[in-house]
């Protein structure tokens, strides 16, 4: 397919979103990240059952937190898509880079 | 278990506001059961302090340390080491863990993280509700295992008081009216005799309103 998505993601590779956990995502941001997403498999079709399932809550969870933090929530996101869906990974990387952008760095230094 | 609900983000920052080395202390007891001050939780709470002060440009050094237990003297000995390089202590423990953490290190600034809220049972994964109010005077053999104390708004003896309807407690349309549920189990169990006995009134001064409570097994003591 010869995709390209922008060169600003950093992919952090995890057996199943089911292992991505709040403290995880905070180290991120802890780090300087300006955003993190967590590209999981389709609703349904977790080969742990529910990993994916866990890990929207684990995001809604942080966003509650960054939103304590005073920083925006849309910073962290979660979007499902097929391991054979590799357009749509593109598409979300570029969404999500355009979504950072237009909110600016972080004010976390790393 | 004690279960406990940690403060708010902004409550903690205020607490830590004078201080740049903290060592943020949690337990591995029932407040690691409850999700609120294990070691993840002192993880979780340690990065957010630090991001908070990232953002306004200062900065903050935590020790992450988790005891056994913050109750016992064994274990909180094994904070004596390097505990004066740190200008306060933050405890994620329930509020006794806080209260002997600070008993320990008198001239030491112990400051919650945790409100303690009750005793009680793990009725699903997340949730957490009171069964106990530690009353010192047991009376659970005669209500089918539901404890009026803790479990009735009033803590009356010889209910339902009229404020149950349909089996919910006028308090609150989640709480189940504890005399319902005793009324409930008794039938179940076929010992609804039990029902017509009057309990008698209850003498409070083995609960908290006697003071400050202390149990001592003298054969286990070591002097």
């Amino acid at each position: 397919m010869r995709l390209s998505y922008p060169t600003n993601i950093k992919i952090v590779k995890v057996p199943c979103t089911g292992r991505v956990d709040v403290l995880t995502m905070l180290k991120a941001f802890e780090a300087g990240a300006d955003g993190v997403c967590v590209a999981g498999c389709l609703e349904g079709e977790c080969h742990f059952l529910k990993g994916n399932l866990r890990a929207r809550k684990r995001v809604m969870y942080l966003k509650q937190l960054l939103q304590e933090l005073g920083i925006e929530p849309e910073r962290a996101a979660i979007y499902n898509l097929s391991s054979a869906q590799g357009q749509r990974f593109a598409q979300i990387a570029q969404d999500m880079t355009d979504i950072i952008r237009a909110l600016g760095p972080t004010p976390v230094k790393g | 278990m004690i279960v406990g609900n940690r403060k708010s983000l902004e409550e903690i920052l205020e607490l830590v506001k004078p201080y740049k080395k903290i060592l943020l202390l949690g337990c591995r007891e029932c407040i690691t059961v409850c999700a609120a001050g294990g070691e993840r939780e002192v993880g979780v709470l340690a990065s957010e302090l630090k991001i908070a002060r990232k953002k306004e440009g200062g900065d903050i050094e935590i020790k992450e340390f988790t005891l056994e237990r913050q109750c016992d003297v064994e274990y909180i000995d094994q904070i004596k080491p390097f505990i004066d390089e740190y200008e306060a202590v933050v405890s994620m423990a329930c509020g006794a863990g806080i209260n002997y953490t600070a008993d320990c290190f008198p001239k030491k600034i112990v400051l919650p993280a945790i409100n303690t809220t009750f005793m009680g049972v793990s009725t699903e994964q997340g949730v957490w509700s009171e069964r106990c109010q530690g009353c010192g005077e047991c009376i659970l053999h005669l209500t089918g295992g539901v404890c009026p104390v803790a479990r009735c708004a009033k803590s009356i003896f010889n209910g339902p008081c009229g404020g149950s309807a349909n089996g919910v407690c006028e308090v609150n349309k989640d709480t189940d009216c504890a005399w319902q549920l005793i009324i409930d189990r008794l039938k179940g169990q076929g010992k609804l005799e039990n029902y017509e006995k009057i309990i008698d009134i209850k003498d409070w001064s083995s609960a908290r309103d006697g003071g400050p409570r202390t149990r001592i097994r003298e054969d286990l003591r070591l002097n």
